[in-house]
């Protein structure tokens, strides 16, 4: 009986689609949005402030009937680096992916120099990974290099 | 595909020396009508008058209109129109579009908004690649090669542009050395140094400006620029620093040449403007000539 308790889990299975584990707590609403899970028809569940050993609290979010391409789930490796996707096909995990930071970031982050454009009108902001870990971002337009200390997640 | 100016490396070597080779005939022959029925917007989004009269001066030499405004007060932008509907209007009047503005990568944004190409003639503290080509060319002409070149770079070398824009094109040629005498405050930022490191380009930095210059090919002059401290004392600490005099230059080499994209306050005396090694005045005129080649190289006019 108490070995039922403990592996009971906290958001339900699903047949068909991702689950997405080990995200940052604090980020789940901000991986929700840069995926577009928001403005999907997919049943979606999520759970959040679960114990990790890991992350301390985590979130997990499991997504129906969908699967994601390298390029779009990569998005998230800024906010969720440690970020685990599992496949899953009739209710059994059929692959495991790990995201990684893409060679350039559209959107997402903001460059963190005050005096560029994409901070005073409205321009997606761009950048080129010059450094995966520690993270640093080129800006496409003021060129300045916005490093771990001063992301921010826009 | 259009040619846009934005950053120096935009630019290749051979591009480089095709500005210069450029230069080298509008210098010879300033007036050409290669622009006739052309119009260019010279789009000043804060002031620079020295700049845009370059600019300008080279439009008119080859025979081009000009239409524009010298600083943003007289524009829409004061009306709040955003940069984007300001270059989009624009490109559907001019067939090039030079740009000067307040706000760093507005020049890059403003080339990805147009359809007409763009060059960049300064935005913010980031780039002024015009200014390096000019550079290039004064020193091309008073050196007659660009490799195997002492360039001491002395000033304000945190946020000089001209210093780093420079920089970064000279490593383009052969077996450079830069010297660099800065104090605590405006040193020359890692991330050059790291490129020289990278390309195994010598280089050195210095506090003292001594006698060590007699080793130099070129002087590289810079503004110490209040606007760029946030705290006022910092700047009364480092603004008279370096003060170049005629006689510090008596034991330096016949050939050296002392550069500064002007304008100047108080770093080069008026006594060195009698030397036969003060270039500043020359480079300005230089700007002209470029600035002609760049148009024509843009808009494949030559």
């Amino acid at each position: 009986m108490e070995e039922k308790v403990k592996k009971k889990l906290k958001v339900s299975a699903i047949k068909n689609g991702t689950v997405i584990d080990h995200i940052p707590a604090r980020n789940l609403f901000k991986v929700i949005s840069i995926l577009g899970l928001d403005k999907i028809d997919n049943q979606i569940t999520f759970g959040t402030n679960l114990e990790s050993h890991k992350l301390g609290s985590k979130a997990i979010i499991k997504v129906s009937d969908k699967y994601f391409e390298d390029d779009e789930i990569n998005k998230i490796a800024l906010i969720a680096p440690q970020a685990k996707l599992n496949i899953i096909r009739d209710y059994a995990v059929t692959e495991k992916k790990e995201v990684e930071i893409p060679s350039e970031i559209r959107g997402i982050v903001r460059c963190f120099n005050p005096r560029c454009i994409t901070n005073n009108e409205a321009i997606t902001t761009r950048f080129s990974v010059i450094s995966k870990s520690p993270i640093a971002l080129k800006c496409h337009y003021c060129e300045k290099i916005t490093d771990q200390e001063h992301l921010q997640i826009l | 595909m259009k040619k846009d100016l934005i950053s120096i490396t935009d630019y290749s070597k051979e591009e480089y020396l095709r500005i210069l080779e450029l230069a080298a005939i509008f210098e010879k022959n300033p007036n050409q009508n290669l622009l006739n029925g052309k119009v260019v917007a010279s789009l000043f989004f804060e002031p620079s008058t020295r700049t845009r009269l370059s600019f300008e001066t080279a439009i008119s030499r080859l025979g081009g209109r000009v239409i524009g405004f010298a600083d943003a007060g007289s524009s829409s932008v004061s009306k709040g129109e955003t940069l984007h509907d300001t270059i989009r209007m624009i490109s559907n009047y001019a067939d090039l579009i030079v740009m000067r503005h307040p706000l760093e990568g507005a020049a890059r944004y403003a080339a990805e908004v147009a359809s007409v190409p763009v060059i960049n003639a300064g935005d913010g503290a980031n780039q002024h690649p015009t200014q390096t080509l000019l550079d290039l060319y004064s020193i091309f002409k008073t050196q007659g090669t660009l490799d195997n070149l002492n360039i001491f770079m002395v000033g304000d070398l945190k946020y000089g542009r001209t210093v780093h824009s420079l920089l970064m094109a000279m490593t383009e040629f052969e077996n450079p050395i830069f010297n660099f005498i800065a104090p605590d405050e405006l040193l020359m930022p890692e991330e050059y140094k790291m490129h020289l490191r990278e390309k195994g380009i010598r280089h050195y930095e210095h506090r003292e400006f001594t006698d060590i210059i007699s080793a130099a090919d070129i002087i590289y002059m810079t503004r110490v620029q209040k606007e760029r401290f946030s705290d006022p004392i910092e700047y009364e600490k480092v603004k008279n620093v370096y003060i170049l005099r005629e006689q510090m230059l008596r034991h330096t080499k016949p050939n050296v040449r002392v550069l500064h994209p002007l304008p100047r306050v108080n770093e080069i005396h008026t006594d060195v403007d009698r030397s036969e090694k003060a270039y500043y005045f020359d480079q300005a005129l230089n700007g002209v000539f470029t600035r002609e080649a760049i148009i024509a190289h843009t808009l494949n006019l030559m």
